[in-house]
């Protein structure tokens, strides 16, 4: 199996996805069956190939091909085999392998479930699919061979960066790019849309789940990163807003704007325009994410190794796709506002009200993260923007989206009931108050915490009322439909989320310390005591392993092990130790021995209590879970076998156009 | 020639990433916990100016570790948070304000969203305020399901 | 009209982005420029490397322009930068001070007994105290100071032949011409 294969293979996918892109648009334009039924056997021939490209980088780093320079880059012989495998995604070449696998993934599995849409518009969809992988085939071939060689041929590789060498981040990469990609979707949708002109919703009610899907994914990738950074970093810390984050959360905004919109437009014919334009949106956030990763014009703690040409080849890539998209938005979106109309009091006004701090959210960000470039062009010297900009601009934004939250599933469409949202607005907001004036006792006056409390009491209160009301109301069987329930979850998560977020922020303690072992420190209410330290290995590291013993009231609570890991190539790498509770985290990282070369003397550690982090990903993991579990919805699925009849029709008509 | 200096780089990359990936941790002997507090605050929202972009709270590298060093000296004379940040600036620009200070210069930074916001909810109050004058507004679900389709949802309840 | 302004929004951030990759190419991304350019020196006072009980003052160096040259035994790119200041230094007409940065004497010793010493003069600066007045945050660093003590040119990394060429000698050149009335 030569690594040539492989990029004959990725060769072969570029021409098929020419003809997966090129073929049935012309013929949906010219009204040619023949021409469309190009797509699907294009799309499967396609992903067959990247998949094995894909295969054969992996069997390269399985079987220490160093005479492929990228893995001698980033493995050596002493890697266990589940980081080879991680391996392959582990730098910009393969990454984008990954992303281009995944893509495939995501068209085969449009191509197997979109059978019953209308052939002409299915045949539109799977080719701006192709005409993505057209682009990235492109990139990987002309800038980013993975399948270089290296001669002679190295004895050993290098490594694969301590930093990946971690299950969190292992799973980070493709989470997130099932995410980024899935979104293309929802765009090569809007975009059939558009060259169809027919002015038809149907579309989105077919494209809602795949962007519930897409955006659940982003929402896993995202906390996956989050964890990972906390867990591994050794900061304690849980979002940075650094440029890559931030390219992260830009599509995922943008995505949560787009699921709303969708619902209103599928529902109630409004906002077609928004619509369109936010899938579009969510879909060149994500390239643009590709972008600022590669390209290198922003500076990042996790940016890939940056070379302009690359950086080059993406915009104009960006360019293309993007600025024709929009093009194609400016020439033939839907110009009549349609839809039914609504009163002042409806659900489509909170939904529009949501979506517009979404949107806003998503520019914050955007703006922040490009200034310091902004800042070059303008001559201003270099600008740092940071956590206390977005942070402080983030909560400002979001506050509308909490406060009207409970209120949402509550309003009718069209109009809406004002005496039903009093007694929300009056239950939800004693018990908030309620619970936020016994919080005030606990929490030793910070309002950051009491703030917490009374969101989460808020939100819970407001989602559980209206799961009552249902109860209560609906005959069973069709009381939460699936649709219902994933967003009562998701609504739930950002509860869970606001509260872990503020609870953590203003309850946590830190404390840098020295300590000789058989000393003891007080934090939070525990007690560490140091055992000192002993040398550990692992297969590819030693490490220097502390011993800290945590005990409450006397109580054992935990052995934690902190580590201070150096690999094969000398990278230093520290492993802090966590231990985990629904309450709080402990959390120890291990700093440099006080006396250099002495590691038996005292040490210099990070001590944490962390109460509630944990909920921040468990809000997050209660949002991904309402995305996928709306996007089970029954109605989405009896839809579209419903549509089969009208499908049809659809063609029969074309065909007498044509 | 070229295979050393790729060498070289290969080390320092190394030493880079070695160095940004071993947190700082440095017990120093504050004054009372509200110092350390404010200690831990004020070197979060300073930027390293060696580093890719890290803050001065977390970053190893030897010159972040210096200006702890110099901050925690200066918190000791009673120096200010304002009066360590201008010490920073006039050394190293504003680069090392993470919150960067609002001038000329920034202003579409502070205020953008601000305006984005404003235009934002023109627009959206402007689409209100023109649906809900259309005509009266549908109450039912039934009636109206010509323009989305025929079939009104499954749960009879178009919630 | 309105439907093309999100056509115009992404066109502007095209270009944003054209920019930033043209811009990139041309300047170091790690580099900060120095906001004591054309400021003062600091005032310092340090021990010279091989004599370490005689201090050297910024008053002592008034009086003729000097390029103060940032470095250290533990700095790699010291190592890329220092076949240049041999061969050009000389040819520099400035004083060359040799800034010796958070570096164990013996260490800086050693490593200049083995890559040749082309300074003029050399001053330590162990603990780093003096560097943060000076705005250093790593090596190597190059600091062109005139006869009246003022930073007329910082340069950030190695100095190449080529920042030599085109960066520092118009720079000691502009100097000069000013002096010379």
């Amino acid at each position: 199996m030569t690594p040539e294969l492989g990029q004959l293979a990725l060769i072969l996918a570029l021409l098929l996805a020419l003809a997966q892109s090129i073929l049935p648009l012309v013929g949906a334009w010219r009204g040619n069956r023949a021409l469309m039924a190009v797509a699907r056997p294009a799309a499967a021939g396609q992903a067959v190939f990247v998949a094995f490209a894909f295969g054969i980088l992996a069997w390269a780093f399985l079987r220490f091909d160093f005479s492929v320079q990228y893995v001698a880059d980033n493995s050596n012989l002493a890697l266990p085999w589940y980081y080879r495998i991680a391996a392959v995604w582990g730098a910009h070449e393969g990454s984008l392998l990954l992303w281009i696998l995944i893509l495939n993934i995501w068209t085969v599995a449009l191509v197997a479930f979109s059978q019953k849409l209308p052939e002409v518009f299915a045949s539109r969809v799977i080719a701006v699919m192709g005409l993505i992988a057209v682009g990235f085939l492109a990139f990987i071939i002309f800038t980013s061979d993975p399948f270089g060689r290296l001669l002679p041929m190295p004895g050993d590789g290098a490594d694969l960066n301590p930093v990946l060498q971690d299950p969190g981040m292992t799973f980070h990469p493709p989470m997130l790019y099932m995410g980024y990609v899935g979104f293309s979707v929802a765009f090569a949708f809007s975009i059939a849309a558009l060259l169809g002109g027919e002015l038809e919703q149907a579309w989105v009610r077919w494209a809602r789940p795949w962007t519930n899907i897409a955006w659940a994914f982003l929402t896993c990738g995202i906390v996956a990163g989050s964890w990972w950074a906390y867990a591994e970093l050794g900061w304690g810390g849980w979002w940075f807003w650094d440029p890559v984050e931030n390219a992260s959360f830009m599509p995922w905004l943008v995505g949560l704007g787009l699921i709303h919109a969708q619902a209103i437009t599928e529902k109630r014919g409004s906002l077609r325009a928004w619509t369109i334009l936010l899938s579009i949106f969510a879909f060149s956030l994500s390239l643009l994410g590709t972008f600022l990763v590669r390209s290198g014009v922003l500076t990042s703690v996790h940016a890939f190794a940056s070379d302009p040409r690359r950086g080059i080849f993406i915009l104009a890539f960006l360019t293309i796709v993007v600025g024709g998209s929009l093009l194609l938005y400016a020439l033939r979106a839907p110009k009549v506002a349609g839809g039914k109309p609504f009163k002042v009091v409806s659900r489509e006004t909170v939904l529009l009200i949501g979506n517009l701090m979404f949107a806003v959210a998503a520019a914050m960000v955007l703006l922040g993260t490009l200034f310091p470039l902004i800042g070059d062009a303008l001559n201003l010297g270099r600008v740092s923007v940071g956590p206390p900009y977005f942070g402080f601009l983030f909560p400002l934004l979001m506050l509308p989206v909490v406060l009207l939250l409970p209120f949402g599933p509550f309003l009718r469409w069209g109009k809406g009931d004002t005496p039903v949202l009093k007694q929300v607005l009056l239950r939800a907001g004693i018990a908030a108050a309620a619970c936020a004036i016994v919080a005030a006792f606990f929490v030793d006056g910070h309002l950051k915490a009491i703030a917490g409390v009374a969101s989460l009491v808020w939100l819970t209160v407001g989602v559980l009322l209206y799961a009552i009301k249902r109860w209560r109301e609906v005959p069973r069987g069709r009381r939460y439909p699936a649709e219902m329930a994933g967003m009562l979850l998701a609504h739930l998560g950002v509860g869970v989320f606001v509260a872990g977020v503020l609870l953590s922020e203003s309850l946590s303690v830190t404390s840098d310390v020295r300590m000789a072992p058989g000393q003891t420190q007080h934090i939070g209410g525990y007690d560490f005591r140091f055992d000192g330290v002993h040398r550990a290995t692992g297969p590819n590291w030693r490490a220097d392993q502390g011993v800290v013993t945590v005990t409450r009231d006397s109580k054992a609570v935990a052995v934690m092990h902190p580590q201070k890991r150096t690999y094969l190539r000398g990278q230093v790498q520290t492993e802090s130790a966590v231990d985990a509770g629904v309450f709080r985290d402990l959390y120890v990282a291990l700093g440099e021995p006080m006396d250099t070369g002495n590691i038996e003397g005292a040490w210099s550690l990070r001590l944490y209590y962390k109460p509630f982090i944990r909920w921040i990903w468990g809000g997050g993991l209660l949002m991904m879970l309402g995305g996928f579990v709306c996007a089970g919805d029954k109605r989405f699925r009896i839809k579209r076998a419903a549509k089969t009849e009208a499908a049809a029709a659809g063609l029969q008509v074309q065909e007498t156009h044509a | 020639m070229t295979r050393s200096l790729i060498r070289m780089l290969l080390v320092m990359l190394l030493a880079c990433a070695g160095m940004a990936h071993a947190q700082a941790i440095e017990p120093m002997p504050f004054a009372d916990h509200a110092q350390e507090l404010r200690f831990q605050h004020l070197t979060q929202q300073l930027r390293c100016p060696m580093c890719q972009n890290e803050t001065l709270a977390d970053s190893n590298a030897p010159i972040a570790r210096d200006l702890r060093n110099q901050i925690f000296q200066m918190m000791q004379h009673g120096s200010s948070d304002d009066e360590i940040k201008q010490y920073l600036v006039a050394r190293y620009s504003n680069f090392v304000l993470y919150d960067p200070p609002l001038t000329a210069g920034t202003w579409l930074l502070w205020f953008g969203p601000l305006l984005i916001l404003l235009s934002g909810g023109a627009a959206v109050l402007l689409a209100i305020r023109k649906r809900s004058q259309r005509g009266t507004v549908a109450t039912e679900a039934s009636t109206d399901n010509a323009l989305i389709d025929s079939t009104p949802t499954d749960n009879g309840d178009d919630w | 009209m309105n439907r093309l302004l999100p056509f115009f929004g992404f066109m502007l951030l095209v270009l944003l982005f054209g920019f930033g990759i043209w811009w990139n190419t041309q300047h170091d991304q790690n580099a900060i420029p120095s906001p004591l350019l054309d400021k003062p020196a600091p005032a310092f006072n340090l021990p010279k490397l091989y004599e370490p009980t005689q201090t050297v003052s910024k008053a002592d160096l008034l009086g003729q322009p000097y390029l103060l040259n940032v470095f250290a035994s533990w700095c790699v790119e010291c190592g890329v930068e220092h076949p240049v200041l041999e061969a050009e230094g000389p040819s520099l007409g400035v004083q060359l001070v040799g800034y010796n940065y958070k570096d164990a004497p013996a260490d800086a010793k050693r490593w200049l007994a083995e890559h040749g010493n082309p300074y003029n003069l050399l001053i330590a600066d162990e603990p780093g105290h003096t560097a943060i007045d000076f705005g250093v945050y790593g090596a190597p660093e190059s600091f062109l100071i005139d006869a009246k003590g003022m930073i007329r040119y910082k340069h950030i990394g190695p100095l190449t032949p080529d920042v030599v060429a085109r960066e520092l000698k118009p720079a000691i050149a502009a100097m000069a011409r000013e002096a010379q009335p």
